[in-house]
């Protein structure tokens, strides 16, 4: 180290003293500085576009999977299971808007705070109190499906919750053949339930079909909260536990970390932040369809969160928007009338799922670790040592053990 | 002991659907129309008639789920895109078919021979395309993340669909039938047994047989069951790993390119999304066999084929994907590394 390096570090040490340090669970320096510039960004943007914009309609969805991909990420990135049948809580959280919120149910007569009228017919919860119904249904949900993969290694995780995915969608498509009693049934099927109550909020008054800015950011505030959850459980005593179990089973368990219940809180966690955007999206939407929940959609949740960077917070985050506006912007608003646009007569929405495959295999050539790796895995593969930790540097060649 | 609960549980639940629809056919028995009269029979022939079906569905499911499990067994890598290498088998054989001027009034000598050079194309064809996907989408991304080919396994496949998409359009398309396949060829106490189960059986034991020659036998074999061990070591054995890896992309391939030309004559459609559902199914078979395991994914194929035929003639055929999937949850429970499984790399 050359003399000047010395001087400059002394000046940077002793800078670094006198100010004080931002609390820790303001997140690291680029969250500190990032997010409030992002979410600044992101409430300024609808009002660039008007109120019926396809690219605002868009961003919603894409947020909406933002909050998929980030609950998918707690259990694929965090505590490394592997989870192919994510569709579950997303079928879930759809169908609390459906039974909870919709005319579904018609001998029922609740009404709590919602925007039917009253008296009308079917369950009617409010859409926070959907929400909260919301979540405890799937976190059971989460630990049924998790309980029998708990012996299971691997891959084998990976098709038994598949074969869970698959089974529910199939009863969500059965579901009208399986009677409740009183001439209920358990879903509508491939018919859907439709007419969903629309959100509403005392003092703000009932969400329009037309206009989706109030969607935008009822969605934008959802996405908000789950982010900072998924940064804050990441950095806690529970998210170093699923790493620990994650890069070694044996290691972590013979140090004290009980397997099976963090192993199920991450099975919960991620299924609720699954099952709170399966509601937004349900509503959004305003059908609950049996056949929206198929492997596919798994799969693509599951391509989001690796794109973006497995295990990384904004990785998940930019990982979801880019794959949800290929799918919903770029491809059917902006490359399929390329061609017009040149004055060529060719039509490419037959190629777009070929577009779309393709695009994702470059992306994963291109940059195998995921856009925004997170840093232990960048270290891992690279060999590189975080500038923090200096001491780690080792004179061997590959990886650093951590 | 728990190890015991295992094993007879695990039979037990195998056994319970066949041994359930035999009692009751043989006490309640079942209803059947003979001559436009409604008898009741008291016999097992249904039942057989079910097994039997299942058995030559799961054939074709064998064959793909052979492919899965040689892909897995060395690189680990559930092969998303193999389901639509077999759609392109299927695909190819109706082209080559048409080609050749097969038609459902060809006499038996052009049939065979014409469908034998059908299924030699056919494999060759999908065995290439096999390779070059590993290739293209696999090979840059040996040392990634393990989940980093996973995706572009993915994106493979949806490329794959959208070529079928633009072969033969959105919807199922029906094909010629050219075997007859739903003729009988004979009877054994009462089951009949149809050309296409023939077919089915006929096509998959000799290519099983051939492969586990293959795999045990030869040098080549030796070297690919060497890289499912220990890559490092194998390399270090003097064995050329990436070319090992691409002879088994190369022979899962061939073998969905045959399941794609029995599927395409036994079902007589085809569709740009079967190879999905296909795909699904043969791999289930193959974790349910244990995964890295040939004679695992052959018993898984068959078996998963008779749990199929048995769930959509007894129970309901829309509920036949949850039957399969719930006896697969099962036997995960009861034996999480799979029938015939042994402890992977990556569990030992």
């Amino acid at each position: 180290m050359s003399e000047l390096q010395a001087q400059l570090k002394e000046w940077r040490d002793g800078f670094r003293a006198r100010v004080p340090r931002a609390p820790r669970w303001l997140g690291g320096k680029w969250s500190r500085l990032g997010a409030p510039l992002a979410v600044a960004f992101m409430v300024v943007l609808p009002f660039l576009f008007s109120s019926m914009s396809s690219f605002i309609n868009a961003t919603t969805v894409s947020l909406a999977f933002v909050v998929m991909a980030l609950g998918l990420n707690v259990v694929v990135g965090f505590a490394g299971l592997l989870d192919l049948g994510y569709v579950a809580f997303y079928a879930f959280g759809a169908y609390c808007v459906g039974w909870f919120g919709s005319g579904f149910f018609f001998d029922a007569h609740v009404n709590v705070l919602s925007s039917a009228v009253s008296g009308a017919i079917g369950i009617h919860l409010n859409f926070v109190l959907i929400l909260v119904c919301a979540v405890i249904i799937t976190s059971i949900a989460g630990i049924l499906i998790g309980l029998p993969t708990l012996r299971l290694r691997g891959d084998y995780i990976a098709i038994v919750t598949l074969a869970f995915g698959e089974i529910i969608g199939s009863v969500a498509v059965n579901g009208q053949n399986i009677h409740l009693g009183g001439g209920e049934t358990l879903t509508a099927g491939n018919l859907g339930i439709s007419a969903l109550d629309l959100p509403y909020f005392p003092g703000l008054g009932t969400f329009g079909l037309l206009g989706v800015r109030p969607w935008y950011f009822l969605i934008l505030i959802i996405a908000v909260i789950v982010v900072f959850i998924a940064v804050r459980i990441r950095d806690s005593r529970l998210g170093r536990a699923w790493i620990a179990l994650r890069e070694d089973e044996v290691a972590a368990v013979s140090m004290g970390i009980p397997l099976v219940r963090t192993k199920l809180k991450a099975y919960a966690i991620g299924a609720a932040f699954g099952g709170i955007s399966g509601v937004f999206l349900g509503d959004f939407d305003q059908t609950v369809n049996a056949g929206q929940f198929q492997f596919s959609f798994s799969v693509y949740v599951l391509a989001m969160v690796i794109v973006g960077g497995l295990g990384s917070v904004w990785g998940a985050v930019m990982g979801a928007l880019l794959l949800s506006y290929m799918n919903y912007y770029l491809i059917p608003d902006v490359l399929n009338t390329l061609p017009q646009t040149f004055g060529l007569n060719f039509d490419l929405t037959d190629l777009s799922i070929g577009i779309f495959g393709f695009l994702m295999v470059i992306v994963m050539i291109l940059r195998p670790q995921g856009l925004f790796p997170e840093r232990r895995r960048r270290i891992e593969l690279a060999g590189e040592v975080a500038p923090e930790h200096p001491e780690l540097e080792q004179p061997s060649a590959g990886g650093v053990a951590i | 002991m728990r190890a015991h609960i295992g094993v007879w549980g695990l039979i037990a639940a195998l056994a319970a659907l066949p041994i359930y629809y035999g009692i009751s056919d043989l006490t309640s028995g079942y209803t059947s129309f003979v001559n436009g009269h409604e008898v009741v029979h008291h016999d097992l022939s249904l039942l057989g008639f079910n097994l039997l079906e299942g058995l030559s569905n799961g054939a074709i499911w064998a064959l793909i789920a052979i492919g899965y499990t040689l892909v897995y067994g060395i690189i680990e890598l559930i092969n998303f895109a193999h389901g639509d290498v077999f759609t392109m088998g299927s695909f190819t054989s109706v082209s080559l078919w048409g080609a050749f001027g097969l038609t459902v009034s060809t006499g038996p000598l052009g049939l065979v021979l014409g469908l034998a050079l059908t299924l030699v194309i056919s494999m060759a064809v999908c065995g290439t395309l096999n390779v070059l996907i590993e290739r293209v989408a696999y090979r840059p991304l040996r040392g990634a993340p393990k989940l980093a080919p996973l995706i572009t396994a993915i994106g493979f496949s949806f490329v794959l669909q959208n070529v079928g998409l633009l072969w033969h359009g959105g919807e199922a398309t029906g094909v010629s039938d050219l075997i007859h396949e739903g003729s009988k060829v004979f009877n054994i106490s009462g089951v009949t047994v149809h050309r296409a189960d023939v077919l089915a059986i006929g096509v998959m034991v000799p290519l099983v047989i051939g492969l586990s020659w293959f795999v045990n036998r030869t040098a080549a074999g030796r070297a690919m069951r060497a890289t499912a061990q220990d890559p490092e070591a194998a390399r270090l054995m003097g064995i050329n790993v990436d070319h090992t890896i691409s002879l088994a992309f190369m022979l899962g391939g061939m073998l969905a390119g045959a399941a794609g030309l029995v599927y395409a004559l036994y079902e007589t459609n085809i569709w740009y999304f079967q190879g999905f559902q296909a795909g699904l199914i043969a791999f289930t078979a193959a974790v349910m066999g244990g995964i890295g395991n040939i004679r695992g994914a052959v018993l898984g194929g068959l078996l998963i084929g008779c749990v199929q035929q048995l769930s959509d003639f007894r129970i309901g055929p829309e509920w036949t994907e949850a039957v399969v999937f719930g006896y697969l949850i099962l036997v995960m429970i009861l034996r999480p590394r799979g029938l015939l499984g042994e402890e992977t790399r990556e569990a030992g």
